[in-house]
């Protein structure tokens, strides 16, 4: 593990894994809950956790890399559940791909047990991971310059689902009805970093 | 009328409503958005007796035209630019007594690019996260001003500073920005450093509430390949593949995956609002990294 100083108020935690940054923004979290981290974003992304807005970076980062984090908490949130369609246009090309039937697409997606790593891209976007290393797919070369909202997609070891419509790249395996983003509700975002996730087929 | 509410009728270039945005919600891919050049935001406030978070207009270099329903009491900040009500002239940075029904137009700007219109009692737009601004890129907030939109105005809490006119800092002639290197300075060459350290870039016409885009000598990277997607804060300077720095504004993405070489310090970065295109921009760096 490593820390960056980014400015003056910030440090960017480095990692090797993703497992390794999930453990590490639990133990952030976990630390600005109880007190003893005074921050105003905690960041995570695929290998790094960024803290943004600290009076005294250079002192947490000393005290950062000298401790190893425990693993994340297994099953500390309820599970989310995703309704899916598995109707995607991409459905033929990710079988073709993954060398299997589109069912076949449909029922090992469903069988696995997600986790959001990260959030970015756009409000309530989440970057899921879960799936076997050789499921990963790659994005299109040219991205579609609409993706309707709802759209669940793969792109390398992630999938995701668009909480509005918008350009994007990623390989489309299905739908879901699920409201990704809501800012009148309480909490807006349905994913945020840690959420477990199972997605569910549903018949069309 | 007596109702509290703004009409807009010219909307101008892109206006937005401003206040000191969401931060906090970066981790759900909410950028923070909110006031380019804050202290602007914060003197107009002021001016008409608002508290600093009240929500308030800024302009892009041709200002706006507003009809309040009832008699409020405005100030123009920021970029300078003339004022009238009804036609006549009116003071800028000062406040000014708008009648109901009476026109208040904020011309194009003299000099710098961002005018701030403050009005009493605040823009009273429905809170998103707490915030009122507009975001450009995720589209969070009201939708940026259009001609016949009218605007909620909430009560005013607070008389109207007495001042005449009180002195604003002139938009730059030449953005100085100082400069800490890092997180990813070490994926560029030492040339590379130099160069962005010592050459002297020009502020793109392709800037917006997102990134101060820049023209210049390209950035030579020393390593090629992708960086994972990382958060970001505000004022990093990210360079793309064509190697011009962007500097990070209040609509910037939340994580990103060209490398970071270095950041502005925050107190720098409001001058960057008032940049025209072709403004001339040098990074110092300061701090003690060094290579």
């Amino acid at each position: 593990m490593r820390a960056l100083p980014v400015g003056d108020r910030a440090l960017l935690v480095e990692v090797s894994t993703d497992e390794e940054a999930q453990a590490l923004h639990a133990d952030l979290l976990r630390r600005r809950a109880e007190g003893s981290l005074s921050v105003r974003e905690i960041v995570p992304a695929a290998r790094t956790v960024l803290l943004d807005g600290l009076d005294d970076p250079a002192g947490l980062a000393a005290r950062l890399t000298t401790s190893k984090p425990p693993p994340a908490p297994a099953r500390a949130q309820e599970v989310v559940e995703i309704p899916v369609h598995y109707d995607g246009p991409d459905l033929a090309a990710v079988a073709d791909h993954w060398d299997v039937s589109p069912q076949e697409v449909a029922r090992i997606h469903a069988a696995a047990e997600f986790r959001v790593a990260f959030c970015g891209f756009a409000p309530g976007f989440g970057y899921l991971t879960g799936l076997p290393a050789r499921y990963g797919v790659p994005r299109h070369a040219t991205p579609r310059t609409t993706v309707p909202a709802g759209s669940v997609g793969l792109a390398g070891p992630y999938t995701g689902v668009y909480p509005r419509s918008s350009p994007g790249g990623w390989q489309l395996i299905g739908t879901t009805d699920a409201v990704l983003w809501d800012h009148a509700r309480v909490p807006a975002a349905l994913l945020s970093p840690g959420t477990p996730v199972r997605f569910v087929p549903v018949e069309s | 009328m007596t109702d509290r509410a703004l009409a807009v009728v010219r909307a101008g270039a892109l206006t937005t409503v401003q206040d000191q945005g969401r931060p906090g919600h970066a981790h759900l891919g909410v950028p923070r958005s909110g006031s380019l050049d804050a202290p602007a935001a914060a003197l107009v406030n002021r001016l008409v007796g608002n508290p600093p978070e009240a929500a308030l207009l800024e302009t892009t270099l041709n200002g706006c035209d507003v009809r309040p329903r009832s008699t409020v009491t405005v100030a123009v900040g920021g970029a300078p630019c003339p004022v009238t009500v009804d036609g006549r002239p009116a003071a800028w940075g000062a406040p000014v007594r708008v009648p109901a029904g009476s026109l208040l137009s904020v011309g194009t700007a003299v000099s710098g690019v961002r005018s701030y219109v403050g009005v009493s009692g605040g823009v009273a737009v429905e809170p998103v996260l707490g915030s009122r601004s507009t975001d450009l890129l995720s589209g969070l907030g009201p939708p940026p001003l259009t001609d016949g939109m009218v605007l909620p105005l909430g009560t005013p809490m607070a008389p109207h500073a007495r001042v005449d006119v009180v002195p604003q800092p002139r938009p730059p002639a030449e953005l100085v920005l100082r400069v800490t290197l890092g997180p990813r300075d070490d994926w560029f060459t030492t040339a590379a450093i130099h160069t962005l350290t010592t050459h002297t870039y020009q502020v793109s016409s392709a800037s917006n509430r997102i990134g101060l885009r820049t023209e210049g000598p390209a950035l030579e990277r020393a390593r090629p390949g992708e960086l994972p997607s990382e958060g970001m804060v505000l004022g990093a300077i990210q360079v793309p593949p064509d190697g011009r720095p962007v500097v990070f504004l209040a609509d910037h993405p939340t994580t990103g995956g060209y490398p970071v070489i270095a950041v502005v310090r925050p107190t720098d970065l409001p001058a960057t609002a008032q940049a025209v295109p072709g403004t001339p921009v040098r990074f110092v760096q300061v701090g003690t990294r060094t290579r």
